[in-house]
């Protein structure tokens, strides 16, 4: 399952949406108020817990997670960031 | 308090009212008035009444008539100025049998025709048959603190203070939800007479009468809430000055509404300062003791024990007080939705439904209470916001600006860096538009309404057809623009959330529930129309909520109650359902069948969210989405189980202590009037 359906089989769950068709994913989940600013830290600790990301303050903005397909690409990001620092410290720890 | 009923025909070749009918109508409102039962019929209409004795226990029955027995009413409330319209009226030569207020209406009638009832200072639902006109008018006190619903059908128009009572009237009335009704509820959090949850009921709208002759039907305001437009229209005296007319004036409302009355009257006390002062007002009124009553909550989060108490001691009231736990509201939100009979976005009803039984219990049946404070003189946090927001909006680039919203709301200064950027985004959103009509309710409405993604596949489609946000702005006054924006504000927050929900769902609706009456001196129409005269920064003065109220206040109260933080009035939501003490009802409303023959919400997803709240088991709050969302499904679920589904249950016979029926056959050539009757269910 790619993340982009992962997360929005989770804004459907948790959010209770009851027509998946209504829920695109370029909506912006606040100003549709299908998500609001509790909903937003719940979607931070999903994406935490089943990403094993860490989420930064200053990531936590609008630009980065108001939709599902930003999410989409904000967790890539992440995880093309972290590959990056994985090879770095190879690198570096290798003898 | 009372309860009233009755059905007019609307065309002559209908038979006479059932007297099982009308007996019915009145045994549904058993509670609202448990101390005597009345019955009016003639061959068009008939008129029912359910008594609460408070004022002329003797002679104040009803239906009541004028001297030629030619004009009858039924009538739910109080006249405070009663006595001062009895003196004008005898001055013109009328005759008075009773000392009641009744009686004052049907003269009134004939003095003024329905001119009458921008004469009355009080709150009431009315019932008046001419029979000679053959003409049913139907009057609602100015702000809907009486309730009075409307059906049509099969040639004949129900009427009755609760719907339950329209129900049983007429068994074949459909029972069915009105889709309306829904997309206003979960929008407004009520919806907005005329409009009702039931498809074809509708409410008279408060401040309104309306003339039922000969088929033809007439509806006009007899009042509406004015705010100054210019300077001749706004109050031209100091801050100072206005603080003492509002005590003057709200001396004079608690006078009336302690002394008007033949039994004792109690108050409320809810530790803020709107019930404070009427209760410090009250007990100089009354020169002696009273009783007082308060809620208090396990949950600290929710107590306002210690103000409550400060409050009670520095009056010297004899103070009763009720302890809510979450189990409490549990138990009791069936019949709480029952009498309500709207849906329920918050538990906060439940509450006063336990304080009324306190009162009841207590012997009293009278009290006074503060409601009303908030909408008359800006004291919610809703006017502050929108202050902010404006604020914000005339410079939208700003970063400063809606900083100000931190010593609104200080738990964003509290909350994580992601909800404070999510709430800054969410409370300025639209800011572009911050001088157009509704800016301030955005943020109320836009929320509720997301909660409509619940909806059934049906509803969710007949409700984005119904933009009830735009139909409500269309049929604003034509003046509105013209008022300051706080005036705005507060007309479309008496005109949604004060008659639709806090003056029923948490006033009339609870307090009737035990048979007690609320009175409310802020909403004393001369004290309204000073309020509103007033100029805005009078009462929100910067960010002080009630700046002139507190002023008025100072040395009524003790300073700890004036100084204090606002506190809204709010009662643990969803955290009451889940956890072990989840009631078997719960579960049942929530499962598939039962969503969905209630038809309002889709299965699947009220199953979400049943799944995620049931995985709480209490120990954190739940967000504001999710306790409005539980606490709308679960009433709905109830609402629908008892109101539609359940058949008016006819069985109880009443004893009738005034019964007039016209088409009786006289048997003493006495005639058929003033007997004590039974009617016998069919």
């Amino acid at each position: 399952m790619t993340v982009q359906e992962r997360v929005r089989g989770f804004v459907l769950e948790y959010f209770y949406v009851s027509d998946s068709a209504e829920l695109k994913d370029e909506i912006s989940l606040i100003d549709s108020g299908i998500v609001d600013s509790t909903g937003m830290m719940e979607i931070i600790l999903f994406l935490e817990g089943e990403y094993g990301i860490h989420i930064e303050d200053h990531e936590t903005i609008p630009e980065n997670l108001e939709s599902i397909s930003r999410i989409a690409t904000f967790v890539a990001k992440k995880h093309a960031a972290a590959s990056d620092r994985g090879i770095a410290g190879e690198l570096i720890d290798d003898p | 308090m009372c309860g009233i009923a009755g059905s007019v025909a609307l065309n002559d070749e209908l038979p006479p009212p059932a007297l099982e009918d009308l007996s019915a109508m009145v045994g549904a409102l058993r509670h609202r008035g448990p101390d005597e039962f009345g019955l009016y019929r003639d061959r068009r209409v008939g008129l029912g009444h359910a008594r609460l004795s408070i004022i002329d226990l003797a002679t104040g029955q009803q239906p009541l008539a004028n001297e030629s027995r030619s004009t009858w009413v039924v009538f739910n409330g109080e006249i405070y100025n009663y006595v001062e319209l009895r003196t004008e009226l005898v001055a013109r030569g009328h005759r008075f049998r009773t000392k009641s207020d009744t009686e004052v209406i049907v003269h009134a009638y004939e003095q003024w025709a329905d001119g009458a009832f921008a004469r009355f200072n009080g709150q009431f639902a009315v019932a008046l048959w001419d029979s000679v006109g053959e003409t049913l008018v139907l009057a609602r006190d100015r702000l809907g603190v009486r309730p009075i619903y409307l059906c049509e059908h099969a040639g004949r128009l129900w009427f009755a203070s609760e719907v339950k009572a329209i129900f049983a009237g007429d068994l074949s009335i459909p029972r069915k939800f009105d889709p309306l009704g829904f997309a206003e509820t979960f929008t407004f959090w009520t919806t907005t007479a005329p409009q009702s949850v039931f498809a074809g009921v509708t409410e008279l709208e408060p401040g309104h009468v309306r003339t039922i002759s000969h088929g033809r039907v007439e509806d006009r305001a007899f009042w509406e809430p004015r705010y100054p437009v210019d300077e001749r229209t706004t109050f031209a005296g100091s801050l100072e000055e206005a603080g003492e007319r509002v005590r003057a004036a709200l001396e004079d409302s608690v006078r009336l509404r302690m002394l008007r009355a033949d039994v004792p009257v109690g108050s409320y006390l809810s530790g803020g300062l709107d019930s404070s002062l009427v209760a410090a007002i009250g007990r100089q009124v009354k020169g002696d003791r009273f009783h007082t009553y308060s809620i208090r909550f396990e949950d600290v989060e929710y107590d306002e024990t210690s103000f409550q108490r400060t409050m009670a001691a520095f009056i010297e009231s004899d103070h009763h007080e009720v302890t809510v736990r979450r189990e409490d509201i549990a138990a009791v939100f069936p019949e709480v939705v029952l009498h309500a009979e709207r849906p329920l976005l918050r538990t906060a009803p439940a509450p006063l439904f336990l304080l009324s039984r306190l009162v009841h219990e207590s012997g009293i049946k009278v009290v006074l209470t503060g409601e009303g404070a908030d909408e008359m003189f800006a004291g919610y946090d809703l006017f502050r916001e929108a202050k902010i927001r404006r604020f914000w909006g005339r410079r939208p680039a700003s970063r400063i600006r809606p900083r100000l919203l931190e010593r609104l709301y200080p738990y964003l200064t509290r909350s994580p860096v992601a909800q404070r950027a999510f709430a800054r985004e969410f409370f300025g959103r639209g800011r572009e538009r911050w001088a157009e009509p509704g800016f301030s309710h955005q943020t109320r409405w836009q929320p509720a309404a997301a909660l409509q993604r619940l909806f059934a596949a049906n509803l969710r489609h007949e409700a984005s057809r119904l933009d009830v946000t735009e139909r409500l702005l269309a049929a604003l006054p034509a003046e509105f623009r013209e008022w300051s924006f706080l005036a705005q504000d507060q007309y479309l927050e008496v005109r949604t959330l004060l008659s639709g929900y806090l003056l029923s769902s948490q006033g009339d609706r609870m307090l009737m529930a035990h048979s007690v009456e609320g009175r409310f001196p802020y909403l004393d129409v001369e004290l309204v129309e000073l309020a509103n005269s007033l100029p805005p920064s009078y009462k929100l003065r910067g960010l002080d909520e009630k700046h002139v109220l507190k002023r008025a206040a100072a040395g009524l109260v003790p300073e700890e109650i004036l100084r204090r933080p606002k506190q809204p009035y709010r009662a643990p939501d969803a955290l009451s359902f889940v956890g072990a003490a989840t009631p078997d009802w719960v579960t049942e409303i929530v499962s598939e069948h039962a969503v969905a023959e209630a038809g309002v919400f889709d299965p699947a997803a009220v199953g979400r969210l049943w799944r995620k709240c049931r995985a709480n088991p209490g120990h954190t709050q739940f967000s504001n989405a999710d306790n409005m969302a539980l606490v709308g499904v679960l009433s709905t679920g109830l609402l629908f189980e008892q109101l539609v589904r359940r058949v008016s249950n006819r069985s109880a016979t009443i004893e009738f202590k005034t019964f007039v029926d016209q088409l009786a056959i006289p048997e003493t050539g006495q005639a058929n009037t003033g007997h004590v009757g039974e009617v016998l269910p069919r």
